[in-house]
């Protein structure tokens, strides 16, 4: 087997006498869409946020495309092909939709030490925000800005400003969360379209859409992977089922 | 510019107002209201270089009154040795603004918030202490300039309405300057970084890197106010650089409308005037202003500029 496009090995990291992180290891293929799940602090988004460089973990290492990546700044593993989304939302609320998506093509196409032209009347930077909202199906929402636009929509524009740096991998801080039944169902339709052009690992509790995407599943507990998967080993995993899906009516439900 | 607006009307008449003044000033004999406005438009021109870190950058500078003392100090002090040249005072006023710029800027971005704000007001009052131990170039009590630049016979500084507008042009050229750079890429990233810096690291930008770069350029636009302020006031003294001298920019740009491009010049028009007026009527006229710059606070988030904006709006 090829390298993996993403290496974690035993990724260790302590708040105070919690081990948020304990020793977790996990492979990403190119091409794979790596969903990981696990009850409420379980340490997902901990394990997410040393992945993109916000946190920086105390012992272990992450390497994307065979690349040490475990210590540079999170704009210089984005500017490697990172991109992320957030958990909850975080976007540039006073700028429209198309500038927001048009910084992140600006970032990835040269410096922006540029101090005179006008940066909204250039074409390639604006061409791609409005390919990444077409793609995301918000492009008619274009100039309206974030903060007038419904939580689904900013979901969606997570997603585009993500696609609009053209990652080799897509870090997806559970992008259903918040989301009504029929805006969830819709997003699902939106990853099974992306997951053909990059690697995405996905951190979700909507079990249904997780089952439904995922090439391989790891499930985290206390900050361990207890199990690593396809979705039919998981499922059948005893381990998994005592420590996580029987609590799965709870989640779906009130979460 | 489409359609008509009133923040516009009040923008276009203010800026007609202070093109004709010195012809008001001189059909008038009124002298003293072109020294005044000339001191308006200096200030303006120092709060709209806060305004571009302030406002647009989101870098709360609570120091911003230091680069008035350098600007100013750098004009004094080579008169005082000599050169009088304002061909080399003003490059160097700005070249020795935008160095203590890069340095403050670099140790001072390392915070964020309340410390940002702490550590300019504190690194302001340490370069107004080091000018009040410049006994050489007089100390406290200041340091008097007995010539001003001179441009070599290309604008004769000493004359009041030259000099006027030249301070004009230089607020007019530095908001035209501002106005490209908010729209530029560079502008546009340190908006961004304002707006939600963790997003805009997560897209790919390394953020100090951005901020230092507009902290050094409002620092230099500032300097520029300073070099022209010592000449206006054929003097230059530690208290420029008082702490008070920088809130009096903020409360300008406060007033004025924080992120608007002429805001500013609103501001320290209003501002400087009402200082003028209330200080004529009463002794106490601080006890007036406060209340009012409270209220405009209070009800017109935006200041002046958003409370128009909304008039707009309806």
């Amino acid at each position: 087997m090829a390298d993996p496009l993403l290496r974690v090995e035993k990724l260790v990291r302590r708040f105070g006498g919690i081990t948020a992180t304990d020793n977790v290891s996990l492979d990403v293929a190119a091409g794979e869409l790596h969903a990981i799940i696990g009850p409420n602090g379980a340490g997902k988004t901990t394990l997410i946020s040393q992945l993109t460089g916000h946190l920086q973990p105390h012992s272990g290492s992450v390497s994307l495309g065979g690349r040490d990546i475990t210590y540079l700044p999170a704009y210089r593993r984005c500017a490697l092909g990172l991109a992320r989304s957030f958990q909850i939302t975080s976007l540039l609320l006073d700028f429209t939709a198309a500038d927001n998506v048009a910084l992140a093509a600006q970032a990835h196409a040269g410096h922006s030490f540029r101090f005179f032209a006008n940066a909204r009347k250039e074409k390639g930077l604006r061409d791609a925000a409005r390919a990444a909202l077409d793609r995301v199906g918000l492009l008619d929402r274009a100039d309206v800005l974030v903060s007038r636009l419904s939580h689904g929509e900013r979901r969606q524009i997570e997603l585009a400003v993500a696609l609009a740096s053209k990652p080799k991998l897509l870090l997806l801080d559970e992008p259903m969360a918040g989301l009504g039944v029929t805006e969830s169902q819709g997003m699902v339709k939106l990853l099974q379209e992306l997951r053909k052009e990059v690697s995405i690992v996905l951190v979700e509790h909507d079990m249904p859409a997780v089952f439904a995407l995922a090439d391989r599943i790891s499930v985290l507990v206390y900050g361990r992977v207890i199990a690593s998967g396809d979705p039919a080993a998981i499922r059948a995993n005893e381990d998994v089922k005592r420590a996580y899906l029987g609590d799965q009516h709870v989640v779906t439900h009130h979460g | 510019m489409k359609g008509f607006s009133v923040s516009k009307a009040v923008t276009a008449l203010m800026l007609a107002g202070l093109l004709l003044l010195p012809l008001y000033s001189y059909l008038s004999g009124n002298i003293f209201i072109l020294t005044l406005f000339t001191r308006i438009v200096i200030l303006a021109l120092a709060a709209a270089s806060l305004n571009l870190i302030m406002g647009f950058g989101g870098m709360m500078s609570f120091g911003h009154a230091a680069y008035l003392g350098i600007g100013g100090y750098a004009v004094g002090m080579l008169a005082q040795e000599g050169v009088g040249s304002g061909f080399i005072q003003f490059p160097v006023a700005l070249a020795a603004s935008a160095i203590y710029a890069l340095v403050i800027g670099a140790l001072s971005l390392r915070t964020r918030g309340v410390y940002f704000i702490m550590i300019t007001l504190a690194f302001a009052q340490m370069a107004y202490y080091v000018a009040s131990g410049l006994a050489r170039y007089g100390g406290d009590d200041g340091l008097t300039v007995y010539k001003r630049s001179d441009f070599s016979g290309l604008i004769n500084l000493s004359n009041r309405t030259q000099f006027y507008y030249l301070c004009l042009a230089c607020l007019f050229g530095v908001i035209f300057l501002i106005w490209r750079i908010v729209n530029s890429r560079f502008g546009l990233v340190v908006q961004g970084l304002r707006s939600n810096e963790q997003r805009m690291q997560a897209i790919g930008f390394p953020a100090k890197r951005y901020q230092l770069v507009c902290f050094v350029i409002s620092g230099t636009m500032c300097g520029l106010a300073g070099a022209l302020l010592a000449n206006n006031t054929d003097f230059v003294s530690p208290a420029v650089m008082y702490w008070t001298r920088s809130g009096d920019l903020m409360v300008m740009v406060i007033l004025g409308g924080m992120g608007t491009l002429f805001g500013p010049v609103v501001g320290a028009v209003i501002y400087l005037l009402l200082e003028e007026f209330l200080s004529q009527i009463t002794e106490y006229w601080a006890l007036i202003m406060g209340p009012l710059l409270l209220l405009i606070v209070l009800f017109g988030r935006g200041g002046i500029m958003g409370l128009l904006g909304r008039l707009d709006r309806g």
